[in-house]
Parts: C-alpha cells; structure tokens; sequence
C-alpha cells in the first residue's frame, strides 16, 4: 500500500517522541544525585538466610508442585523453606505451580515422567489429582503433602502430611477473639470460591460466640478492598472485629478502618514483613501464622529422610500441623526479623 | 424489534417548543430525542436508576462519607476507563491495561527503593516505562498489523510474568519493600493519594482528577483536531487515511495515553498502599473495558464520548459498594453485580435504539 507523505511525517513525529522519552529518562537517572536520607535498600540490613551444614548424601530430585497463583507473597514464603532444606540435603528442587487443578495435576505428570526422587504437593482439589498421585507411587515415587488436604492427603495413600488445618486455625482464631469480649466480626475472603479461605471463615463461625458474616471482596484490586471494606463497616457499625484470611489485605483493612471511623479492631491469618510492623505498632492486633517456611522446608526435609533414613514423620498416620502460631504484640519482636527476610 | 416500538411512548414527550414544523425532512428533531441519541444518556439514566435504586435499598448510601467512598472506587476504574474509552473509539482496545497498573506502581517502588534514591525519581522512571509500554503496543499494532486483541494479549502475559519475575529476581520477595518513609514520599502522596475535607467528608483526591481528566478527554475529543482524527480512524481507517489523518500517529499515541493512564493509577496504589504485590491487576482491564462499554463506546470503534465512561465508572462503583452497604446475602456478590450490569446496559440499548429509531 502506499504511503502518503502525510503519513511518512507522522512517522518521523513519533520517533521524535520516542527520543523525547529517551531524553526523559536519561533525565530521572540523573536523579540519582537526590538520593533518599530515609529508607530505601541502604536501610536494609544485608540478612542470610538460615543455612546449616551441606548433607553429603548422593544428589538427588524432588519436585515440589502448588497451587500458588503468580505473585502471592503467601506461596514465595514456602517455596524459600523447600529451598533451604534443598540446599541443605543436597536436593535439586524443582519448583512449578499452576492455581488450575488439572494443570496441576498434568505438573504431577511432568514430575514422574523427569523420574525424579520424591514429590511434594499441594492437595487444594484432591479429586483431581488422585489419579495422578496414584500413577507417581505405581512408579515408585514417594509423595508428602503440604498446606492443603488434611482430611484427603491419608486417602490419597500420600507418605506424610505438613501443613495446617485451616477450619482448626479458624476454631482457633474463633476462641481469640471470644478471649477479647468481641461481638461481631467480618470475615474478608480475598478470592470467591476458594475451599480454604472459606474453612477458615468456618472455623471462626464455629467457635467465635458473637456474630461472624462474611465479606467477599477483589483480591486483585487493592483499592477496591479497601473501598469494600470500608462500606461494611459504615453499613454495620457493630463490627468490632475484621478478620482477614492474607497480610496484605490485613494492612488494607487498617486503612479502610481509620477512613470509616471504626473502632473496629484487626486479626488476619498469615504474616508478611510489613504486617510484623503493623503489629507492633498495633494497627493489627495479632496474626495466626501457620508458619508456610515450615511446610516447605519439612515437607522436603522429610523426602530426605525418607530416601536415606527410611523415617516418616507423623508415624505415617497423623499429620504434622505447622499452625496455627499466633503472632502478637508479645512475641512479635522475636518474629519479625524473619519476616523481615520473607521467610515468615 | 417490536418491544422499542411498544415502548417508544414511555420516552418523556419534548419539553423544548422548537421551531415550528413546517415540512417534515427538514424539521429539528426535538431537544429531548436529540439528548437521546447522544451516546452518554442511555449510560446516565442506567447510572441514575442505580444510585436511585440503593439510594432506597441501602440506607447508609445516603451519608456522605459513603457516597465519598463510592465515588473513590468509581475514580480507581474511571481514570483508567477514559483512556481506554479513547482508544475504543480509535478502534483498538487493549488487553494489557489492568496488569500496566501494576507493571508502573512495581517499577517506581523498586528504583526509589533499591537505588535508595528520593521517590520522584522513581515516579519519572514508571512514567517513561508506561509510556513505552503503550508505545510498544502502539507500534507492533501499526508495524505487524494484527488485531490489537492479539499485540495486547501478548503484552498482558509478558507483562504479568515480567512483573513477577523481575519483582522476585530484584527484591527476593514477590511484593515490593516499604517505601513510606522515604524521602519525597509526602510530596507524591499528597499529588496521588491523599485526601481533603468537604463539609466534614472525606474526598479523595483521585475523584478530583478523575472529573478534571474526564473535561480535558470531552474537549479533546470534540474540539481539537485530534479528537476528529480518534472518531475518524475509528470509523474507517482507510476512508480517515485518505483525507490526510494521520492513522499510525493517532493509534500509537492512543495507546500512549492509556500508557499514561496506567501510570497514574499505579501511582495512587503505589503512594495509598505502601508496597505493591506483583499478582495483582489481573482482570482490571476487563473491568475499564466493561466502563467504556457500558458508557456508550462501541467496540468496534468511531462512536463514543468520554463523558460515558465516567458514570460507566460511576455505575461500577455504585454497584460494587452498594451490595455491600445493603448487607446482602455475599454469596450472590458477583450474580448482583453481573445482572445489575446487565440491566443497566439495557436501559442503554433500549434509549439509544428509541432516540435513533424515530
């Protein structure tokens, strides 16, 4: 086709603001020199990670498969733990996920066909990765599980469990907020339909002796939790407790709580390395922490152990619960130096 | 068909007296149709019927400070919804604009943060990113010439992991550091994400930049010759090409703008929150595409206003909150908000066909 001159001109007009931007970056580097007093990486402690001595036991490969949805701080925790205890064991990890159960369940598939030593794995939809599970110990790959499947993982025939029951975190949390004289607390679910969240939800409802009402909100969308938030609590001014299922969102809730006007207090599940802060400042009064490092580190760990040692944790029977640890303002100065590494 | 005809007297009769009607070709259609027919009523009737309807269902809706919040979320989508309306009637629409949000508030927390450097600097840094970003998508639609579904598409997910994997690769974490207590930061908060007191109520400042983008999109839509070239490329490229628009630099700076859009947005997230996780921003773009939409944009392009898009926005917001201050049932959460969607867009087909019928 043609091109008409006026076109041509145009072309040439884009490519000057193509080095306009150029110009305007170059520009924002040369920034540097109003470096920030305050903050920032300088601020940071350089901190290792928990490194212990290196097993000399002959290589070998596990692969640890979740559910995690990209960019959850959640999941970033328990893949850090597998890979401490990989290094320590002198284990190469293989690490993928997928939050589609039958996309999970073909990774389960991919990790037997790569013949590795042992698999970890997440059971969030245990019925679609029985099958699965069943071809890996016909192949004679011993599989623990983690995080989710408590009441499954036994069923499924899997080796050993790590991880925490979500509806006895929720029971925990329940008695908590019974100990505080609550009278009405709101349950944030961050992601509709999603069988964990909600049994933690169940759990508080179970145990706590006020009311427990649940509130959905899009977890995707930061100010839109907070805009939620704060209409719950302006539409019902009796809530004096918002329990959230994740840290960040935790964070947000104390934001949509000043903005409202609430007396309401906080309580989440789940830490982070801003949350640690938060509570100690007393924006949230306490986390239940199930402790993710934990699940991964173990549930690598024990593959270990199983390969070279013949053990199983929890005896093959029970499972190994890793929460629900609380996390307040009396312990929390212990605690939040890890979280500070991201690995609590 | 036969239900516009049947419910063709329902529309209010003509307020306007008008000249009188000597031949019927030529007469003025009357005032009240004229409106009709404007792509911005259909969308404002849906909007008033909704804030009417909770005004009603949901009595903490009537305090200010609610209407304060639900304008705050209708601004989060709004900003957004307006470049993307701009582009929708330029013809192309971008996929990648909820995940570019993100891709802006990550890029700005990471340089302040790990270069220690004062925020501004990272600010400017996000800024000639989102530019690029939309100049990408801008010049492989023009160069490659696929269907901006597909260019826009691909950018989403190389956008999404890039977000993940960068922000994991850079900080060891996948959300981003604190940067609260870095210099500059009260400076930028007050400029993206803070807040200011009318009549005891709290209003965001992002309702305030929402309505002045929205005047500024109106006049450079219908008064600028820019604002012809949007409608004309949109309309029909070839016929806009060979009247002399010029077709390439009107698309590319089209995803520009939305480039420019995602920057602003990600800076409220990045200066009201804090710290940013790189998960987030998945399925926003469907939600400022949806805004656009239900304001009147055509998907197919060369039809449109700016000014739709803002009580597209508006009607979101609404919807969202109002459920919530209403205290239903959360199960149904979604369900309410896809049906009260959905008859609100038909209140906008219904009075768009009645005004163009006639």
């Amino acid at each position: 086709m043609d091109r008409t001159p006026r076109d041509r001109s145009s072309r040439s007009r884009s490519r000057s603001t193509t080095s306009a931007l150029a110009v305007a970056a170059v520009a924002a580097l040369a920034l540097a020199g109003c470096s920030s007093g305050s903050g920032g990486k300088k601020a940071e402690e350089s901190a290792q990670g928990a490194a212990a001595g290196k097993a000399s036991t002959p290589r070998m490969t596990v692969a640890l498969i979740t559910h995690q949805s990209p960019g959850d701080t959640f999941w970033d925790i328990v893949r850090k733990g597998a890979e401490a205890a990989a290094a320590k064991d002198n284990i190469k990890l293989v690490y993928s996920a997928d939050p589609g159960a039958g996309n999970q369940a073909g990774l389960v598939q991919n990790a037997i066909d790569q013949k590795v030593d042992g698999i970890a794995v997440t059971l969030a939809k245990p019925d679609a990765l029985k099958d699965a599970v069943s071809r890996a110990k016909v192949a004679g790959i011993p599989v623990v599980g983690l995080n989710s499947g408590v009441s499954e993982w036994r069923e499924l025939g899997l080796l050993e469990f790590f991880g925490q029951d979500e509806t006895v975190a929720g029971e925990a949390l329940g008695k908590r907020l019974n100990e505080s004289g609550a009278a009405k607390a709101v349950c944030v679910i961050q992601e509709q339909g999603n069988i964990g969240l909600t049994q933690r939800c169940d759990g508080v409802r179970k145990t706590f002796s006020g009311d427990t009402e649940t509130l959905y909100v899009n977890g995707t969308d930061m100010p839109s939790v907070k805009s939620t938030i704060t209409a719950k609590l302006k539409e019902d001014d009796a809530v004096d407790y918002v329990v959230t299922l994740g840290a960040p969102f935790a964070l947000t809730a104390a934001q949509s709580v000043a903005e409202a006007g609430s007396k309401a207090r906080i309580a989440t599940f789940d830490l982070n390395k801003q949350l640690t802060g938060a509570i100690a400042d007393g924006r949230v009064e306490f986390a239940v922490d199930q402790q993710p490092y934990l699940q991964g580190y173990l549930a690598v760990d024990s593959l270990w152990l199983y390969e070279n040692n013949g053990n199983y944790s929890g005896g093959g029977e029970q499972p190994v619960l890793t929460g629900p640890a609380f996390v307040d303002k009396s312990n929390v100065g212990r605690v939040a130096g890890f979280a500070a590494k991201g690995t609590r | 068909m036969s239900t516009s005809r049947q419910a063709a007297p329902v529309v209010p009769a003509p307020p306007a007296p008008g000249p009188k009607e000597t031949d019927g070709r030529t007469a003025r259609r009357p005032l009240a149709l004229r409106l009709l027919a404007r792509p911005e009523t259909g969308v404002f009737l849906g909007a008033v019927a909704v804030f009417v309807f909770f005004l009603f269902a949901a009595p903490a809706v009537r305090d200010g400070s609610s209407m304060a919040n639900i304008l705050y979320q209708s601004s989060t989508i709004g900003i957004m919804a307006l470049p993307v309306a701009l582009l929708m009637i330029g013809g192309e629409f971008d996929l990648s604009a909820g995940v570019a949000v993100i891709t802006s508030a990550l890029t700005a927390s990471m340089i302040s943060y790990q270069l220690t450097m004062n925020v501004w600097a990272g600010v400017l840094v996000a800024l000639a990113v989102s530019l690029g970003a939309g100049l990408l998508n801008g010049w492989m639609l023009v160069r490659t010439g696929l269907p901006s579904f597909l260019v826009t598409l691909g950018t989403f997910l190389i956008l999404q992991g890039v977000n993940l994997a960068v922000t994991k690769l850079i900080t060891g974490n996948v959300a981003t550091d604190d940067i609260g207590d870095m210099d500059g930061f009260g400076q930028a908060e007050a400029v993206f994400a803070s807040s200011f007191g009318v009549g005891g109520v709290q209003v965001r400042i992002t309702v305030v930049w929402w309505l002045v983008f929205a005047a500024l999109a109106t006049w450079v839509l219908l008064r600028t010759r820019y604002g012809n070239w949007i409608f004309a490329v949109g309309g029909n490229q070839q016929s806009a090409r060979a009247v002399g628009v010029p077709v390439t630099f009107t698309k590319v700076s089209l995803f520009a703008l939305v480039g420019l859009g995602a920057w602003f947005v990600g800076m409220h997230q990045l200066f009201s929150f804090n710290t940013v996780q790189s998960g987030e921003g998945v399925g926003q773009e469907l939600i400022y595409i949806a805004a656009a939409v239900i304001g009147g944009c055509l998907l197919t392009g060369g039809h449109g206003s700016a000014i739709g898009p803002v009580f597209g926005a508006f009607m979101f917001g609404m919807v969202q909150q109002g459920i919530v201050y209403a205290g239903w049932n959360p199960d149904w959460f979604k369900a309410f908000l896809g049906v009260m969607l959905l008859g609100a867009t038909l209140i906008n087909l219904w009075v768009r066909r009645t005004a163009t019928r006639r």
